[in-house]
């Protein structure tokens, strides 16, 4: 089968370890071109080491090639305001890996069939990817009243930009446990722990249930499924222990909620492996991409 | 020594103590003892700040915003603060409590994660209240860290950084060491909020006091999480005894602490087996009742879940650690047992 040339816009951290993965998986997408602003960056000079073509003007390139059909966008969610119009202008598909959400909330094992048409899909946050399969596990099985979930991360993989707006991290991850997960409520909560040595990404879910019959044992296997889903395009993603129920004082009487905890190593591409929240985005990125790129280049088949 | 400013937290701090249960009538009575007395800034909130009712910490019984609104319309001179924790609080619960009267809002972050605060120092500062950088478990980290943290918060616009011994692990030595750094790097005021676990809460005061500490927190009768507090009426008297005038009545206090704060208290705080295991591993106070609650559940003793907690250097927020290390430490015995 031919590729899908694709390109990334940014040439930060999270486009660098992207570019390691898209190049580790031998799949659907060719990466063609690594864009950024900054000639000197360590992203675009390992661009040209790996012989890839780099650009520090921007999305100039990109948009000038006609044959790049993906992009990846890990610049800012300002930057990609504006890039989503043009990209939309030149019939490239935009896969977003900032807060910007101009596309709907992509997370790949729940809902990448529903947007498959989509132009523009958005990769919602860290927490997001890691955590809302887990609480969609539970609300497949039985309703989810309300889903509350810790992001634990190590205080180095968390960058400047989340820094300076945690307001934006929360909303953005507690809507997805709701329009992705299937929560009827969520609260997200970020918690930078500055231990050394580095501490792995740790998540911990709460579903409270509000049902007088459910079976927990269909809750764990759907969670157990789950899993096995993430963990094949991320995995380091596992159970750190078997789901338990615990019972809480809530505001809407004493519920039984599901406890979740879950850990996420990062493969350790140009991330280390502490920084499982930042590799689960570029990991799951790089799975629509593939999803992206197989499924319009059978509908090219299909129409030759 | 300058006269410092007092800070009462027993109706945020408190809450920890009293899994989150204050009624209306109980903000409005400490709240009116605190302000006759003379106490200039009463603190309220859920005691992980601003929007903390959580399953992870625990629910409010009543909401908070209705709890700030009472105290402050009880108040007549002093000044109604909150807690604010970034990430569990968001701008939009900031801006209500300051609809609400909130004159000062406590931004509160692990020692290290100044930068963190930026976002909100600065909303206070536009919505023109007092902004107070919370340092949270300084025991962690030397004095020369704090200091370059608490430069970052002035730089936002803080009015004022506090040391927060959140563990009860400092001693007075620690103390002085910290404060006197915040005060040669800072040109704004520095604050000390004290925890019993060592017996050191008032001794610590006052070590922050001599090494030039402008602010500091008390709860009458000490009520707070784990250790709890610098008993406020103890600052008062202590400082009264130091030829410190507080203005603050010493007699108003101690009526309100037996009177009004003792029947709401499930007990009297003392420093037990529990309290000493947390201070001592350097664990957050507010564990303390999760500790047990999971001790209890998984047939565990508290002290070797401190421990643990303590070697993982978690830190606020992070009570779910607790019940991973707990369901761990169930799975190793299990694990022993079974090779008997």
């Amino acid at each position: 089968m031919s590729k899908m040339k694709v390109a990334i816009l940014g040439s930060g951290n999270i486009g660098t370890d992207l570019m390691y993965k898209i190049l580790k998986n031998d799949g659907t997408m060719e990466l063609s071109l690594v864009a950024g602003i900054d000639p000197e960056s360590d992203g675009l000079r390992r661009a040209r080491e790996a012989g890839i073509g780099a650009s520090h003007e921007g999305i100039k390139e990109i948009l000038e090639d006609q044959e790049i059909k993906i992009v990846f966008d890990a610049t800012s969610a300002k930057a990609h305001i504006k890039a989503a119009e043009q990209l939309r202008a030149a019939g490239k598909m935009a896969v977003d890996l900032t807060p910007a959400a101009v596309g709907p909330y992509l997370v790949p094992p729940v809902n990448l069939n529903d947007h498959i048409e989509a132009k523009n899909v958005n990769m919602v946050s860290c927490a997001g990817q890691a955590t809302t399969p887990l609480v969609h596990a539970v609300s497949r099985v039985v309703p989810v009243h309300y889903a509350e979930m810790i992001a634990t991360v190590a205080s180095r993989a968390i960058g400047p930009g989340t820094r300076q707006n945690v307001d934006e991290f929360t909303r953005t991850t507690a809507n997805s446990l709701v329009k992705v997960g299937g929560a009827r409520t969520a609260r997200a909560i970020p918690v930078f722990n500055p231990a050394e040595p580095p501490i792995m990404m740790a998540n911990t879910v709460y579903a409270a249930i509000n049902e007088k019959d459910f079976d927990f044992d269909a809750i764990k296997k759907s969670i157990n499924d789950m899993i096995e889903d993430v963990s094949e395009y991320v995995p380091g993603y596992r159970l750190k222990a078997e789901p338990i129920i615990d019972y809480r004082d809530t505001p809407w009487g004493r519920l039984p909620v599901v406890v979740i905890m879950n850990e996420v190593e990062g493969a350790g591409d140009y991330f280390p492996k502490y920084a499982g929240n930042l590799d689960i985005m570029t990991a799951s990125a790089r799975k629509v991409g593939e999803l992206y790129a197989s499924h319009s280049l059978q509908k090219e088949e299909v129409r030759k | 020594m300058s006269i410092p400013r007092l800070t009462d937290t027993t109706l945020r701090d408190g809450s920890h103590a009293i899994s989150y249960s204050y009624t209306i009538e109980q903000v409005k009575d400490i709240v009116r003892g605190l302000d006759e007395a003379g106490v200039p800034v009463i603190e309220v909130s859920h005691g992980a700040g601003l929007n903390g009712s959580t399953i992870q910490q625990g629910f409010s019984k009543t909401p908070e915003f209705e709890l700030i609104k009472a105290a402050v319309e009880t108040v007549k001179q002093a000044k109604v603060a909150s807690l604010f924790v970034p990430g569990i609080g968001t701008s939009e619960e900031l801006r209500e409590a300051v609809e609400i009267g909130i004159k000062a809002i406590r931004v509160a972050v692990h020692c290290t994660e100044a930068d963190v605060t930026e976002q909100y120092i600065r909303l206070a500062k536009e919505l023109d209240i007092e902004a107070v950088g919370f340092l949270m478990m300084s025991h962690t980290q030397p004095a020369e860290v704090l200091a370059r943290q608490a430069k970052l918060m002035e730089s936002y616009g803080a009015d004022c950084v506090y040391v927060v011994d959140s563990a009860g692990a400092l001693v007075p030595q620690d103390v002085r060491e910290r404060v006197s750094a915040l005060k040669d790097a800072l040109s704004i005021d520095v604050g000390f909020h004290a925890h019993n676990n060592l017996g050191l809460a008032i001794g610590n005061t006052v070590a922050a006091l001599e090494a030039g500490a402008d602010q500091v927190d008390g709860t009458v009768r000490g009520l707070g999480a784990g250790a709890g507090n610098a008993p406020t009426e103890v600052i008062v008297a202590t400082l009264s005894k130091m030829g410190i005038d507080t203005a603050i009545s010493l007699a108003g206090l101690m009526d309100l602490s037996e009177e009004v704060v003792a029947p709401i208290m499930p007990g009297p705080i003392v420093i037990d087996r529990d309290n000493l295991a947390s201070g001592y591993a350097g664990v957050y106070n507010s564990f303390l009742l999760h500790v047990r609650k999971a001790a209890e559940q998984f047939d565990l003793n508290p002290t070797e879940i401190m421990e643990e907690l303590g070697k993982r250097q978690a830190i606020a927020g992070q009570e779910d650690w607790i019940l991973d290390i707990a369901l761990e430490l169930a799975e190793k015995k299990k694990d022993l047992q079974s090779v008997k």
